[in-house]
């Protein structure tokens, strides 16, 4: 076997694999932390912030993924029963009840040891952010500090440099960096090391290039990745490593593998039938199986919200000016949070450009109960997307975390109707387009086959 | 432009309450309807914290969007489930045309509020916006920014008026608010000093009716009944001194309110402060934007969707339970309203810590079966009145 052979092998699946093995040793050295009785830095996914806290050495602690995972790992009804009995409702959300439930446990969880929160740092991205960040004010006493970032006040209505309302509100995000910096000093007792800052900002730099990137490679066809599925993995990676040496390194080689497969026509699934964009949250309490059902019908989501507003903006790729990095710092939370916030909010324009740059047949919408911030405009978004182009859509509700608001079966009936209409449709283009009608009868018969179980074969 | 209540001058306090009352019921809005058959503009805004003044100053009718008593048929298609009913009856209003809206602001109060702007604005032919009122309240920065929002809200509200709005024009406003605020604290203090005086629906009523008409009508309003109601000699019965908390933003029915009312003197309570959340007069010397934005941060009424850490909202509920000398609180929450939800916990943990008694619910502003609700709370009370 020679080298030319072997290399594009230890490529494809690289990111995938090394993203599980970055994912534990990050629970390793949180299990570490907790074990020296070294307190974290507990941030969320909008607005971590993580470039500017690893530079006082805070162990960095998302609570939102710290939570999914019991859901990834099927016992988040443990945690949430606990929460449940502490006095927290069944119709709140899911994410913060998990988490009540490992605090209670002393820090337990499935993946590890959490350390105790040392300081809890929140933006405004998701209102049950600051909800929950005053719940460990309350069990711990810890300070809490909220980096509020205004957004976007109407739909297509973005103010940006230069404009005074931009200007108003870069300025006060700018005075609250400020302030957080001297509560990390007040907390780490290390003093703000700039130098330090701009090198994580500099790796912060080559995640969000990659990331932007990685979302324009997959309008290839076939799609080099599954939004939904590998996607999440990409995502975990670029939240816990945000501005660190080996998440710049992982991206760098992620990027490659995804240009390789595209160079090649590798897709993600071996038989890509039908392109989907997904809006909303996965359902992680069958997480595996939820994708399944999509893929088992050739069907592969090519790009999500959930890559857009879980990765704080990223999906912009704005680099820092290294120069002038606090005021960079500044501006940069404030565009890309406030771009995540607009791909929950103000969605309908940023569905359209999904839609046509990754040429998609059909939008699948999952608004779940646990996540109001997600959930609330999904029914209203479908119905304005729908007025503004003639696209197949799917709209099921679950959860991210409750398995007993998550009906499978049910699911399934959906999922299945949603693709036998896409089907028909093709069939219908399929007449009005005689060349291709060979080809797509094969292709249906395949899809069938595959969502019934049955041995596929390939007859072609 | 004509009284929007239609009341004599010299009608009772009966008939004014009544009347009151029955507006506070009225889906069809009629003040609302006079105001803009007169020419009127209305500029409807979400609870809670919303600085009408800005509104008032330019000429127009601010009016608080707080959920109505009808079905939601139209706007249940643009949602999906696990929601609370204000946001759905809310919009309700709009689609159905009952109330004819030129702007609406809402604010991100919670996850489910700042999605209103995109849902609203997405079938409405006026313009729909959020007000990013500060959240990080302690910021040495945040009365900077949220003067520079509030000039931002000035020159939108000036595209609806169609004309420009002083300084002066604010500072006359903010006196107008100002005397309903004192009027408001009155009204408050007697539900305080003589609960038998004024029952709490109809306190209720008093309140509501601020945010469907003008202020100086209010005003008015108030300057006349709230004297006659201090003279008012209630009987005095066996009933026990409440602080009523869980309604910040969806309101019970009046029929709820009523309801406890016949256990229970509420002698404070959070209904309504989206219309009373400025606790202390505005200064109205220096400039009135900042005047404002000063008073959302120190003088505002604390609620469990205004996050500042001077003000842990269950020390608070604590403050108003001794403050209004309440044997008791009522703790609350509207169906699926997660902010509201999340506090229960902190708030009862408190009452626990303190020994202060307390009733657990949720409720809904459509809601019209009360009889179980009413049979736990007389149990409640009875277990006080005799322990």
């Amino acid at each position: 076997m020679n080298t030319v052979q072997t290399e594009p092998i230890s490529i494809v699946g690289r990111g995938n694999a090394e993203g599980a093995r970055l994912f534990r040793e990050w629970f390793d050295d949180l299990s570490r932390a907790a074990g020296a009785g070294q307190g974290g830095a507990y941030v969320f996914v909008m607005g971590s912030l993580a470039e500017l806290l690893r530079t006082f050495d805070f162990p960095i602690v998302f609570p939102e993924i710290n939570s999914l995972q019991t859901a990834v790992r099927r016992v988040a009804h443990e945690y949430l029963n606990e929460a449940e009995d502490y006095g927290y409702s069944p119709d709140i959300c899911g994410y913060v009840k998990a988490d009540v439930g490992v605090q209670l446990r002393g820090g337990r969880h499935p993946m590890g040891q959490i350390p105790k929160p040392a300081l809890a740092v929140n933006t405004n991205a998701c209102n049950t952010y600051i909800k929950w960040a005053e719940i460990w004010e309350r069990m711990y006493g810890v300070p809490t500090f909220t980096l509020d970032i205004p957004g976007t006040r109407a739909e297509g209505k973005q103010t940006w440099p230069g404009d005074r309302d931009f200007e108003n509100d870069r300025t006060y995000v700018a005075g609250q960096l400020r302030e957080l910096i001297s509560l990390c000093e007040r907390v780490s007792g290390r003093p703000f090391d700039v130098d330090r800052l701009r090198e994580a900002m500099g790796h912060a730099n080559t995640m969000s290039a990659a990331w932007k990137r990685l979302l324009d490679l997959n309008r290839t066809r076939p799609a080099v990745f599954n939004a939904l599925a590998d996607g999440t993995i990409y995502l975990g990676v670029s939240n816990g490593f945000r501005g660190t040496a080996a998440g710049a390194a992982y991206f760098a080689d992620l990027v490659e593998e995804m240009e390789y497969k595209a160079a090649h026509g590798i897709g993600t699934v071996t038989d890509e039938r039908y392109r989907l964009v997904f809006v909303g949250v996965p359902c992680y309490p069958i997480f595996r199986r939820f994708n399944e059902l999509f893929t088992e019908w050739g069907g592969v989501f090519v790009n999500s919200t959930y890559l857009w507003f879980a990765s704080g903006g990223s999906n912009l790729g704005f680099e820092y000016d290294l120069t002038r990095p606090l005021d960079s710092l500044a501006e940069g939370l404030l565009i890309g949070v406030r771009d995540a916030m607009d791909s929950m909010l103000f969605q309908t324009d940023i569905l359209i450009r999904m839609i046509d740059d990754n040429a998609a047949d059909g939008v699948v919408y999952h608004p779940i109960k646990s996540c109001r911030t997600v959930s609330t405009g999904l029914a209203d978004s479908r119905r304005a997307l729908l007025a503004a182009r003639d696209v197949p859509s799917l709209f099921i509700e679950s959860d991210m975390m409750d398995r007993r608001v998550v009906s499978e079966a049910q699911l399934k009936n959906r999922v299945d109707a949603f693709f036998e209409g896409l089907a028909g449709r093709r069939r219908q283009g399929a007449i009005r387009d005689p060349l291709s009608v060979v080809s797509e009868a094969h292709t249906e018969r395949r899809g069938t086959e595959r969502a019934s179980g049955q041995r596929t074969t390939d007859n072609g | 432009m004509t009284p929007a209540l239609s009341l004599p001058p010299d009608a009772s306090v009966d008939t004014t309450l009544d009347r009151c009352r029955e507006l506070v019921e009225d889906a069809s809005y009629p003040t609302v309807r006079r105001w803009r058959e007169a020419g009127g503009k209305v500029v409807g805004h979400f609870q809670v914290y919303f600085p009408e003044e800005i509104a008032h100053a330019a000429g127009l009718l601010p009016f608080k969007v707080r959920g109505a008593p009808v079905e939601p048929t139209r706007a249940e298609s643009h949602f999906g489930s696990y929601l609370c009913s204000i946001l759905k009856t809310s919009l309700e209003l709009a689609l159905s045309g009952r109330v004819e809206f030129d702007l609406f602001v809402t604010h991100p109060i919670c996850d489910a509020a700042r999605n209103l702007a995109g849902v609203w604005g997405r079938n409405a032919k006026y313009p729909c916006q959020i007000l990013y009122l500060p959240q990080n309240a302690t910021s040495a920065h945040a009365v900077d920014y949220l003067r520079g929002e509030y000039d931002r809200l000035r020159r939108a509200v000036e595209g609806v008026a169609g004309r420009l709005v002083s300084d002066d024009d604010l500072r006359a406003s903010i006196a107008v608010y100002n005397e309903n605020r004192a009027l408001l604290r009155e009204l408050y203090a007697i539900k305080r000093d003589a609960p038998w005086a004024v029952s709490p629906e109809d306190a209720f009523s008093l309140v509501a009716v601020g945010g469907l008409v003008p202020r100086d009508e209010h005003n008015a309003l108030l300057r006349r009944l709230l004297p006659e109601l201090r003279l008012r000699h209630g009987k005095r019965q066996d009933k026990i001194r409440v602080v009523f908390q869980g309604g910040f933003c969806e309101q019970p029915p009046l029929d709820l309110i009523r309801a406890i009312g016949r256990s229970c003197y509420v002698v404070d309570d959070d209904f309504l402060i989206g219309l009373r959340w400025i606790l202390e007069d505005v200064p109205l010397d220096g400039d009135p934007l900042r005047n404002l934005a000063r008073a959302y941060l120190e003088t505002s009424s604390h609620s469990p969707v205004q996050h500042d850490l001077r003000k842990p909202k269950e020390a608070m509920l604590l403050e108003r339970v001794r403050a209004a000398g309440a044997q008791a609180a009522i703790v609350t929450a509207a169906k699926m309203c997660e902010p509201g939800l999340e506090e229960q916990v902190a708030y009862t943990r408190a009452l626990e810590r303190e020994s202060v008694p307390y009733f657990v619910s949720e409720f809904e502003e459509n809601m019209s079966s009360f009889e179980q609700l009413e049979v736990q709370l007389e149990t409640f009370v009875e277990n006080l009145l005799f322990d």
